[in-house]
């Protein structure tokens, strides 16, 4: 039964070894912010960080993620205020949404390795999908969240909804399907 | 609330709240994983199994036999719905290919069954273990060789239009193109899945699915399944993306309530991203011709647009022609939209559906005319600008219009004047650059649409309303509406969307979203201003409400001391909008770089300026544009869905083969709205714009690279294959 370290929790998945981590966060940890787009690693909706590296969760099983440290767009900082999320909301480069996990995920790896990145690393580094076009939109956030990181800059456009980083990983049910009422919707 | 003229100065025109860029409200839940879409709704129904939906893998004929035995026996399985062992499924009004048919197969991967599952994987692999024999028939899977003797989509209307003498006119113009376009198939791609997570309580039905139109889908399950609709649920408070695809229910909501059945539990299903560009809906391929003469000094006196696309029913094309009756002036005119019969996946609504595909067309041969013209293919488009009543039906009058506007000060502000007009001469190192302009055109409907505003004790006010937010900015400006209508802050009203028990609303398609159901929702404000005017007794009509009071004749109420109160309320549109044609308007302008030794093009700007009425919420409404332009670079230069024309499927069904814009692909994009209003189309005077971004950007682009390299490519996409051995000399 494959262990690692999900949003600061230590965490032992009750699955077979093989299921891709991508279905073992949504469907068992119930961690649903990471979202399924394509399961063959064209889309990025899927980008969590394995051990400070924005990886596709689809192509990885529990298995290959034994021991490693895990941090789901639920756990990217502890009241949702990362940097990346503020400035995503302060840029409006979110239509849709969906594809705005795994965005936040490779965006928030890219400021952590380097929090000037030019508009070419920002396009080499986030080759994410977003069909409803927010682009040039993530450039300009992005950026911005380097200079909040920097702290050259504040912004405070994303107050932090509903649950903690702590709550996300508390209870693991894998496979047991959740009682009604406990999800975290509605 | 009827509209039954246009609007006059109205309490909407204080413009407080609306009008004033508005950061989108669900924001801060999409950027933390906590928007709840369709699939993850764990929360709602107990104990959900996995459903695997199996595709057909023939595209026309009959399944001779389904082995289901293994499948049955394997680990986890709960129940299996097979196309062999259960009759066809109904059908709806918004539905043309079957959605589980039976026996018969109408198109390659069609549902042919549902696998139930404990797990997800068990589902899939139960699913690899049904043999399924099949009896193949040919079909019609090439639009080229069927167009021939395809008959007219309809005798009237857009399909088929005369005016003047084209035939004539035409032969006599000095100047003239005649020239013939295609466009290929095109998938939505959005980035979530179908999916639907459907439970049974005894005989009701309730679907948590990603839909854009929950009252159709309402309709159209109980018409497939045969019950009530009262009987069915459908809620979709967020949805990934839809751009058309998710208009109607597709087999992800039919199997998983199926499956549901079968298994006596609730059943999720999101499906699979291979099966979803066959099984699903795309934009249908176009052959369009174009003829368009004019006289020496750029005078349009002939214009003819025709117009070929297929689909499963024959019904419902790719209708290229739209635009083109309201675009541009001339006398003499034709137009003829005919439809073939194919055996490819359904054909439907995919943005912009016609206009899209139309703009390609239309405005790269008015580009070939202004060449041919020596005219600055700018001043053309103002030459001929249509005013007073529409060009192609001239009893209808023109709304409000602004085209010529969108292009003067497009062209100033993209810097116009630069361009050179002699193609292929612009060298930037090692590029080759050029510039592009289109004008654009999009309908501006609305439809009835209902809402209901609930205020507490408090003064806060709540709205429900079965409209849903595809991306677009729903939430956002039905708050700003109700804040608006009711003077109180925007943190004041919460909105709630997509939930079938909720008024019925226009739904997001063609459109007409934006415009339809703020005007319901203004509507149902109005009524409860109204409501606490009777309680509080004044006049609500007359009364000023800001900051949470009504104040009229030097008297002041606080709204809240009403109390409770629910008021519902709907916006109804009368006849004499039919006078009218109302459309939202465009000047595009591009920029490309096409490497002068590898044929690679780069788009490097792109600029946009719009004509579409009040401007609700600036901030998305530029999201909305830009996006379209987007889609609209992707759709020019390299959206394309294979068709193998052998077995009849759309090859490239995945993300890696299917490909659309990335990151690298879209340089800066500009968007201006012009400040107009437009009193006929609600009182809100505001026009959509979700579609108008994706209405003439790829003309412009495609007039870009002609101007860069001089050579022209009228079959979509432009790539570079398709011009490389023409690029001018490098050296």
């Amino acid at each position: 039964m494959p262990r690692m370290t999900v949003n600061e929790r230590p965490l032992e998945f009750a699955m077979n070894p093989e299921t891709p981590l991508l279905w073992a966060l949504r469907d068992a940890a119930n961690l649903t912010g990471t979202k399924y787009g394509c399961g063959t690693g064209d889309c990025g909706a899927c980008m969590v960080l394995i051990d400070g590296e924005a990886l596709r969760s689809c192509l990885i099983t529990i298995a290959e993620a034994e021991g490693r440290f895990i941090t789901t767009i639920e756990g990217l900082s502890r009241d949702r205020s990362h940097p990346v999320q503020q400035a995503l909301v302060a840029q409006q480069a979110i239509q849709c949404g969906f594809c705005t996990p795994g965005i936040a995920i490779a965006a928030a790896a890219l400021i952590q390795r380097n929090s000037d990145p030019s508009k070419e690393q920002i396009e080499a580094a986030v080759p994410n999908l977003c069909r409803c076009g927010v682009y040039p939109r993530l450039v300009a956030a992005i950026q911005q969240a380097g200079r909040v990181s920097r702290r050259q800059e504040r912004i405070s456009a994303a107050p932090a909804p509903g649950i903690s980083g702590e709550d996300a990983a508390r209870t693991v049910p894998a496979m047991v399907a959740p009682d009604v009422g406990t999800g975290p919707e509605d | 609330m009827e509209f039954n003229a246009p609007a006059g100065q109205n309490l909407f025109d204080r413009a407080k709240i609306v009008g004033k860029s508005t950061p989108r409200i669900d924001g801060p839940l999409k950027v933390t994983g906590t928007a709840p879409y369709a699939a993850e709704r764990h929360g709602v129904a107990a104990n959900q199994a996995y459903g695997w939906i199996v595709g057909s893998a023939i595209a026309k004929g009959r399944i001779r036999s389904m082995d289901l035995d293994a499948a049955r026996r394997a680990p986890g399985v709960i129940a299996i719905v097979a196309a062999t062992e259960h009759e066809p499924v109904g059908t709806s009004d918004y539905n043309y290919a079957p959605l589980f048919g039976g026996n018969e197969v109408s198109h390659y991967h069609q549902a042919i069954a549902v696998v139930v599952a404990e797990t997800f994987e068990q589902a899939r692999s139960a699913a690899g273990l049904i043999g399924t024999e099949y009896d193949r028939v040919d079909g019609s899977f090439d639009l080229a060789s069927s167009k021939d003797g395809a008959p007219l989509a309809s005798e009237g209307g857009s399909d088929f239009a005369k005016l003047g003498k084209f035939e004539e006119a035409f032969a006599a113009a000095p100047v003239k193109v005649d020239e013939t376009y295609t466009t290929p198939d095109e998938s939505h791609a959005m980035m979530e899945p179908f999916a639907t997570i459907a439970a049974w309580d005894g005989p009701d039905l309730t679907l948590w699915t990603s839909n854009q139109m929950i009252h159709w889908g309402k309709q159209a399950m109980a018409s497939i399944l045969g019950m009530p609709e009262e009987n069915v649920r459908v809620d979709s408070p967020f949805i990934g993306g839809g751009f058309g695809g998710k208009l109607f229910v597709r087999a992800d909501a039919v199997m998983a309530a199926l499956g549901a059945k079968a298994a006596n539990r609730p059943v999720k299903i999101a499906m699979q991203r291979p099966l979803m560009f066959n099984n699903g809906t795309h934009r249908h391929a176009t052959i369009q011709r174009l003829r368009i003469g004019a006289e020496r000094d750029g005078r349009i006196t002939a214009i003819a647009h025709q117009n070929w696309s297929g689909n499963i029913t024959q019904k419902e094309g790719e209708n290229g022609t739209l635009q083109t009756p309201k675009l541009y002036a001339g006398a003499n005119r034709l137009i003829e939209n005919r439809i073939a019969q194919l055996d490819l996946p359904e054909g439907n609504a995919m943005r912009a559906p016609g206009e899209a595909a139309g703009h390609l067309a239309l405005e790269v041969a008015m580009d070939e005319l202004a060449e041919k013209l020596a005219m600055d293919p700018v001043e053309l488009r103002i030459l001929n600008d249509a005013s007073g009543t529409v060009p192609g039906d001239p009893d209808t009058k023109i709304s409000d219009r602004h085209l010529v506007r969108c292009l003067r000060e497009g062209a100033e502000r993209f810097g116009w004047s630069k361009r050179n007009a002699v193609p292929g001469q612009q060298r930037d190192g090692r590029w080759l650059t050029g510039m592009g302009v289109a004008a654009g055109y999009r309908a501006g409907p609305t439809t009835k649409s209902a809402a209901r505003v609930r205020m507490s004790a408090d003064g806060h006010v709540t709205v429900e309303t079965d409209m849903t937010d595809i991306g677009t900015g729903s939430y956002t400006i039905i708050a700003q509406t109700a804040a608006e209508t009711m003077g109180l802050p925007l943190e004041s009203v919460t909105v709630k969307l997509g939930d079938s028990s909720f008024p019925v609303s226009s739904g997001s398609g063609g459109q007409w979203g934006a415009a339809s159901s703020t005007a319901g929702v203004y509507a149902a404000c109005v009524n409860l201003r109204r409501m606490i005017g009777e309680k509080l007794n004044f006049d609500a009509d007359a009364a000023n409400f800001a900051d949470g009071r009504a104040t009229l004749d030097n008297q002041s109420w606080r709204i809240a001391d009403a109390g409770e109160l629910t008021a519902d309320g709907e916006m109804n549109y009368g006849d004499f909008k039919d006078g009218y044609d109302v459309g939202t308007y465009a000047g595009h302008f591009a920029e490309v770089r096409v490497d002068a030794y590898t044929g690679e093009t780069h788009v490097t700007r792109m600029l946009a300026v719009c004509d579409a009425g009040r401007i609700l919420n600036p901030l998305s409404a530029r999201s909305q544009v830009i996006g379209g332009m987007v889609m609209a670079a992707g759709a020019t230069l390299m959206e394309d869905l294979h068709v193998d024309k052998r077995f009849g499927f759309f090859v490239n069904h995945d993300l890696a083969g299917y490909e659309v814009p990335v990151h690298a692909d879209i340089p800066h994009q500009e968007c201006i709205f012009l400040d107009t209003l437009d009193p006929v189309i609600s009182p809100m005077k505001a026009k959509g714009v979700g579609e108008l971004g994706i209405c003439g950007p790829g003309a412009a682009v495609a007039n870009a690279i002609y101007n860069a390299i001089g050579v022209r490519v009228r079959e979509y996409p432009v790539t570079l294959d398709k011009y490389l051995d023409r690029l001018p000399p490098a050296a």
